[in-house]
């Protein structure tokens, strides 16, 4: 094909697009759910580490360092392979979903951990200071004075990391999760449309991140009234 | 003369090393209000965090109302206080900073509840009344629902003095509460603390470079000089009959 001939709809059949889009979408469910679990997961994880990080304690400390160090040193989607197709040799049988949502939190949980751990140091010393001469437990401190200032300062660099994860999931589509790039390459192998079909799911894709994006701002706007 | 509430015995402090306190032996009755004067690294500050378990002495005892602070008693053998036992002795004693140290995200009212519900276990209604009783009684009575950076340095200050006094401690400390304060604010602060001084029945020390304010409301002028006591005694005798002569540079510098 010489350059003059080129044709916008080569390289995107809008009709075609349209005709599959909501076989594709039907992908977004799986997506989002993936999503959500893995960065619950990755939450609730990388609080913890960031807490065992921060511990003076040597044997508390140590290993969560060395976990942060192997997921952040480690592809995700060997992990991934290493939990769907590695452990069933020893026995442990994960469902596509259950792998996939696992591998992503896992992995996502030492990113969130580093986070929370710079977050957490960047809440002023005083405010710690001022609430153990009230008498507040660790616990209470961490729960109603540090984690709510953490959370305005964290906000933005964990958006980061679920606009990640979302795009991440597209991964899970090699161990037969069937969400939105699954679909896509369903398609694909069906009308051999390739270039439409992943500018597509690259739009959708594009598209969740921009409503993550929304999502972000408003908060930000909801934690910072006392700034 | 009663039970002192406070002893410090021979405490000792160094950071890294540097020694901050070379045996401080101070001992504080119920109600006595002490102002802790000396020249800056003195060590002033230092002291009080120790009481307010802030830091931990290298060496030396710190009693608070007949019980030893750091240490305690176990199968007739001392060792070292657990958060338990450090818990129920800071629940006597509150503690106004130099930079206020609010919660920004809870407004004036929420920072004076959170100790009241979390720590005395209160329910909210009744929290919320002492709150806004001891922020009235500074005259914060219209910013009750103003946060922290709603409100000029002295108004914080105050709050944070009600936040420390809604707890009832038996011994309140004041680290320097007027020094990050624009000078126009001072004054608001220093009359709500000898509001509470001159009604008070706690103990108070004050860390303070407001030399006629201390010499004021102050039973005691403690001057630490270099990590020691190196002088003390009631306001007149410490200015008029002192011979210690960095005192007397040191008041000097002070006094207009």
């Amino acid at each position: 094909m010489k350059l003059t001939e080129f044709n916008f709809g080569d390289l995107f059949d809008a009709a075609l697009a349209w005709e599959n889009l909501p076989f594709i979408l039907g992908g977004i469910s799986m997506t989002l759910a993936v999503s959500f679990i893995s960065m619950f997961i990755g939450l609730v994880f990388g609080l913890i580490l960031a807490l065992l990080r921060g511990s003076k304690r040597w044997f508390l400390r140590w290993p969560a360092g060395v976990y942060i160090s192997f997921m952040r040193g480690t592809p995700m989607l060997v992990f991934l392979f290493i939990l769907y197709f590695g452990l069933p040799i020893i026995g442990l049988e994960l469902s596509a979903l259950t792998a996939a949502s696992l591998g992503f939190g896992l992995n996502s949980a030492a990113y969130i951990a580093e986070i929370n751990r710079s977050s957490l140091n960047s809440v002023d010393q005083g405010q710690w200071e001022s609430a153990k001469a009230l008498n507040l437990s660790y616990w209470t401190t961490l729960r109603k004075i540090i984690l709510p200032q953490a959370t305005r300062i964290a906000i933005p660099p964990l958006t980061n990391v679920f606009m990640n994860l979302v795009k991440s999931t597209s991964l899970a589509a090699v161990i037969t999760v069937p969400e939105l790039f699954q679909k896509t390459q369903i398609v694909v192998g069906r009308t051999y449309d390739a270039m439409t079909m992943y500018i597509l799911v690259a739009l959708i894709y594009w598209a969740l991140c921009m409503i993550i994006a929304f999502i972000q701002d408003r908060l930000e706007v909801r934690f910072s009234k006392y700034v | 003369m009663s039970e002192p509430i406070i002893q410090f015995n021979n405490i000792h402090k160094s950071f890294d090393g540097v020694d901050v306190l070379n045996g401080i032996n101070l001992h504080i009755r119920p109600s006595e209000k002490i102002a802790l004067i000396g020249p800056s690294g003195s060590g002033k500050t230092t002291l009080i965090r120790l009481l307010m378990t802030l830091e931990e002495p290298t060496s030396g005892t710190i009693i608070v109302n007949g019980e030893n602070l750091w240490h305690m008693e176990k199968n007739n053998k001392y060792v070292l206080a657990n958060e338990k036992h450090l818990q129920n002795i800071r629940g006597q004693i509150g503690m106004v900073f130099q930079h206020f140290n609010l919660f920004p995200h809870l407004t004036a009212l929420e920072n004076c509840m959170v100790a009241l519900m979390q720590v005395q276990k209160k329910s909210e209604e009744k929290a919320k009344l002492l709150a806004a009783k001891m922020l009235e009684r500074v005259g914060l009575k219209n910013h009750l629902t103003s946060y922290p950076n709603q409100l000029s340095g002295g108004q914080q200050q105050r709050v944070a003095i009600a936040r420390a006094l809604v707890m009832k401690p038996k011994v309140m400390l004041f680290d320097e509460v007027t020094s990050a304060l624009d000078p126009e604010l001072v004054d608001e602060v220093l009359q709500v603390i000898r509001g509470i001084a001159k009604t008070g029945e706690m103990a108070m020390i004050l860390v303070t470079h407001e030399m006629d304010f201390a010499l004021d409301i102050a039973d005691r002028v403690v001057f630490l000089d270099g990590g020691v006591i190196a002088e003390q005694g009631t306001p007149k005798e410490v200015i008029e009959q002192s011979n210690n002569t960095r005192l007397q540079t040191f008041l000097h510098r002070f006094r207009k």
